[in-house]
């Protein structure tokens, strides 16, 4: 060695000036990925509306709601290693709150919408608090926990209409033009808040902030010696992880013009966002929206089938086990595996 | 005040059950550190498996409980090396994950062949009678054989060479290769063993409740309650623990609604896991 | 010289093993100050006391005038104390690259991602795993594995760097070559605190020796005096490599 290590680390930092966040986000801008997000959710947006496909637009629809929580819970998944299997709980909790603002107390949508999402994350903060101190299963479990507490809470709850849960009548779509226009008007929202979500999640992995996370989800001790903020970390990103499945929830119950407990915070729907997030490929931002196409795909043709409707369940199960136990990067953990290039197109 | 009592001691009996349930997944957590999130689909399929045998063959369903504890072993291995091996030593998430599917894959299948109506083990057992309160004969079988069933549990990891390989392998996997123990299989009878007192605490609560497919859990919550009560990897927590848990369903039974059971039970594992979290009942290990 | 580090009556117990007894030290700025002592002596103890990852039931630590005792350790990791483990513990699917760019965005300079990626740069090369840059932590070999131990500590510019036996299980050029490189942490200002059983290295790196033994501590001095001192000898009796330094110390 001629040159201290010391003196090393002094050379390299003086040499590089200190970077302002804006110029390492214009760093990022840079690069051609997020302009690919960009230009995908405008291609999902327009598309249906230019072919005036209906039948288009609700399966997009569906799939951007697929997308929206399989890619918020990578947060967690992903980026800290956090299981959260009762993810659902946002985006029901989220529903039933922008419903209720719309309908009740007669505020516009995206206000509802927004506002909803900010309150789901201020409780995930609080609630996150306590149950991240937990490790692993525990945390999982307790996350089941949250989700079945809120909805045994809803069902009880009178002024969100307890167990039958809250109906809209066409007058609810009238600030948006009828209901006609509202149903494309909730789909352009959803598709924004998908093409939003991956942004967000693309920002994070890119982040200081999201090396930080990523460290945690490798070996949180070793982390914590290392200097990152385990505590606050986590809670901070349980709650950005709620905020858009609560905007999502809040637009997509809006459009389907009912909310009612068994269906708001369904666990099947919770574990079938970790399907999809496995499937695709966890740790990745397009993994999510992969994941998400594909299980769809599967999941229709298995309904229509009579053979295998009623063993939904089962098949999950098994394609989550076999992609555990021999592809456990997902469909996009083999494709950068085997095309290393491809990495800097497709995060 | 006696109602209650009789209502603790009940308590006692049914909680020996659950302390036996949680055995099979605290044995396996602590030997491989693997959570198994199948554990309630199994309890399920020990339900069913006397069902069965029951009302095929007309049997007492306690004749099945050998049967159920070999069978369940058998299950257990194949469901280790099929699914449990590959992610041993992988981050937690995996298993996680791994066992989880698995229990998809159980509940679905059983959703499918058996619907989600309840079933029932019927057995008639005379039970006793002090001052007037009755303590169901099903109960105190069920208490006895799970007792025993621990018993021997204990007899086989303390003395025998198998139960002292599984406890090597427990302490530290790497010391007991290089002495020459066969960890997989010795991980693999371990889970066997598993998943046979899982199986057989099924064969068990089959005989003191109805039950449908989708019970599991509710008893899955109830074994990583005693778990946590009792401590990671502590056979005799374990049945302490669920003693315990018996014993707060007891008293807790007479004054609240039963919907708010699960409630009780998760608050009580999310507080012991905070302000305990080597376990009310772990005795202290260096 | 003041001291960097003081750790005064520090005391922790497990069930009823007493790790740690009342033991009192300190760290002068720019020295480095070995720890040594049998197995079960305590040591790594020690080290989990200082940078915060176990609290003590009495006893205070006190790091550049600031009482750090009971801080978790990304706390400690702050003020600047960083730990090389004698269980390596790298983030494995992460880069080599990447491990040290959390060291140096979470550690005393809290750095940028930028920067930190250039200093991570800087340092890997200096350890020698310039070439290896972005391979993946879990592909490394245990050498490779044991130097991002230590260039993931120095990332953060630490001001006292915890050595926890990072020469075990190399051979004599390896150990040869790490000496060297300690000594050039020294060179550059950082402190360091040291737990070794390669006793040739350890008498021959440490300005001075503290000796522990059943959690307390038996000796502490130069190395010549702690190699001359009988009670050590006694606590080694049998222990042939600690007979052999004191014969072969200088």
């Amino acid at each position: 060695m001629n040159e201290t290590v010391s003196q090393a680390v002094a050379k390299a930092a003086a040499a590089r000036p200190q970077h302002a966040l804006g110029e390492e986000l214009l760093r990022q801008l840079r690069r051609p990925f997020p302009w690919l997000v960009v230009a995908f959710t405008l291609l999902c947006g327009f598309v249906p509306y230019l072919t005036d496909d209906v039948g288009l637009r609700e399966s997009l629809l569906l799939a951007a709601v697929y997308v929206t929580l399989a890619s918020n819970l990578n947060l967690m998944i992903g980026f800290a290693g956090y299981v959260n299997f009762g993810n659902i709980v946002f985006f029901g909790l989220g529903g039933y709150i922008g419903v209720y603002l719309a309908t009740s107390w007669h505020v516009n949508l995206v206000a509802a919408s927004l506002a909803a999402g900010v309150l789901v994350g201020f409780l995930a903060y609080l609630f996150g608090l306590g149950i991240l101190r937990l490790r692993g299963a525990f945390f999982a479990l307790a996350t089941i926990g949250v989700n079945e507490a809120v909805r045994a809470f809803v069902t009880n709850f009178e002024p969100w209409g307890g167990a039958t849960g809250i109906y809209l009548s066409m007058d609810a779509y009238a600030p948006l033009g009828g209901p006609m226009a509202g149903l494309w008007i909730c789909y352009f929202l959803l598709v924004a808040v998908m093409g939003l979500s991956l942004l967000l999640a693309y920002a994070i992995k890119t982040s200081k902030f999201g090396l930080g996370l990523l460290a945690i989800g490798q070996n949180e001790d070793a982390a914590a010696v290392l200097g990152v903020p385990t505590p606050l970390y986590k809670a901070i990103i349980y709650s950005v992880s709620g905020f858009f499945p609560a905007v999502a929830g809040s637009l997509y119950f809006f459009k389907s013009g009912i909310i009612e407990p068994t269906s708001a915070f369904d666990l099947t729907a919770s574990i079938e966002s970790i399907v999809m997030l496995m499937l695709g490929g966890a740790q990745t931002i397009t993994g999510p929206v992969i994941g998400a196409f594909l299980y769809e795909e599967l999941r229709g043709y298995l309904l229509v089938s009579q053979t295998f409707s009623h063993l939904q369940l089962v098949l999950a199960g098994a394609l989550l086990l076999l992609i555990v136990l021999f592809v456990p990067g997902g469909f996009m953990g083999w494709l950068h595996t085997r095309l290393p290039w491809l990495r800097r197109w497709l995060e | 005040m006696i109602g209650i009592l009789a209502s603790v001691i009940d308590g006692v009996l049914v909680g020996a059950v659950y302390g036996l349930a949680a055995m099979g997944l605290t044995l396996i957590w602590g030997v491989m550190n693997v959570i198994n999130l199948s554990h309630g689909a199994i309890i399920v399929l020990g339900m069913f498996v006397v069902y069965f045998l029951t009302s095929a063959t007309g049997a007492s369903a306690y004749l099945g409980v050998p049967l159920v504890l070999a069978l369940g072993f058998a299950a257990g291995v194949v469901i280790y090396w099929v699914s449990v091996n590959r992610v041993i030593g992988q981050p937690i998430l995996m298993s996680l994950l791994a066992t989880f599917a698995l229990n998809m894959v159980i509940i679905g299948l059983g959703t499918a062949a058996w619907t989600t109506s309840p079933y029932n083990v019927p057995v008639s057992l005379p039970g006793i009678t002090v001052r007037g309160y009755t303590f169901t004969g099903t109960h105190i079988m069920a208490a006895i054989i799970a007792v025993v069933i621990a018993a021997a549990l204990y007899l086989f990891l303390r003395y025998t060479r198998p139960g002292k390989a599984i406890r090597a392998v427990a302490g530290n996997r790497d010391a007991a290769e290089l002495n020459g123990i066969p960890t997989r299989q010795v991980l693999s009878m371990a889970f066997g063993l598993g998943v046979a007192l899982a199986c057989v605490s099924g064969a068990l609560i089959a005989t003191l409740f109805p039950f449908t497919v989708l019970s599991g859990g509710s008893y899955q919550l109830k074994s990583f309650v005693v778990t946590v009560l009792g401590g990671l990897g502590n056979p005799a927590g374990a049945l302490m623990g669920g003693i315990a848990l018996g014993v707060v369903e007891g008293l807790a039974t007479p004054f609240t609604p039963v919907s708010w059971t699960p409630i009780i039970e998760f608050g009580l594992f999310v507080i012991t896991l905070i302000a305990f979290p080597r376990g009310i009942f772990a005795f202290s290990r260096a | 010289m003041s001291a960097l580090l003081e750790v005064t009556h520090l005391s922790r117990r497990f069930g009823g093993v007493h790790a740690v007894s009342d033991l009192s030290f300190s760290v002068d700025e720019g020295e480095i100050l070995g720890v040594i002592g049998p197995n079960g002596a305590g040591k790594s103890t020690l080290f989990n006391l200082i940078n915060g990852v176990v609290p003590p039931d009495a006893g205070r630590i006190v790091f550049d005038g600031v009482d750090i005792t009971g801080e978790p350790p990304y706390a400690v990791a702050r003020r600047g104390i960083a730990r090389a483990h004698q269980i390596m513990q790298p983030l494995l699917g992460l880069t080599v690259l990447e491990n040290c760019m959390v060291g140096a965005c979470f550690g005393r300079e809290n750095m940028s991602l930028a920067d930190a990626r250039a200093a991570a740069r800087e340092v890997a090369q200096s350890v020698g795993l310039g070439d290896r840059v972005d391979t993946l932590a879990g592909a490394l070999t245990t050498a490779g594995k044991k130097r991002l131990e230590m260039a993931r500590a120095l990332s953060a510019r630490p001001r006292l760097l915890l050595l926890d036996e990072v020469l075990a299980g190399l051979n004599p050029t390896e150990i040869a070559h790490m000496i060297e490189t300690i000594r050039g942490i020294r060179r550059s200002g950082i402190t360091i605190l040291m737990i070794e059983h390669v006793m040739r290295a350890i008498m021959s790196l440490s300005d001075r020796i503290v000796v522990l033994n059943l959690g307390r501590k038996l000796a502490e001095g130069r190395p010549r005096e702690i190699a001359e001192n009988p009670d050590v000898i006694k606590a080694y009796l049998g222990d042939s490599k600690l007979l052999a330094a004191v014969e072969a110390a200088p």
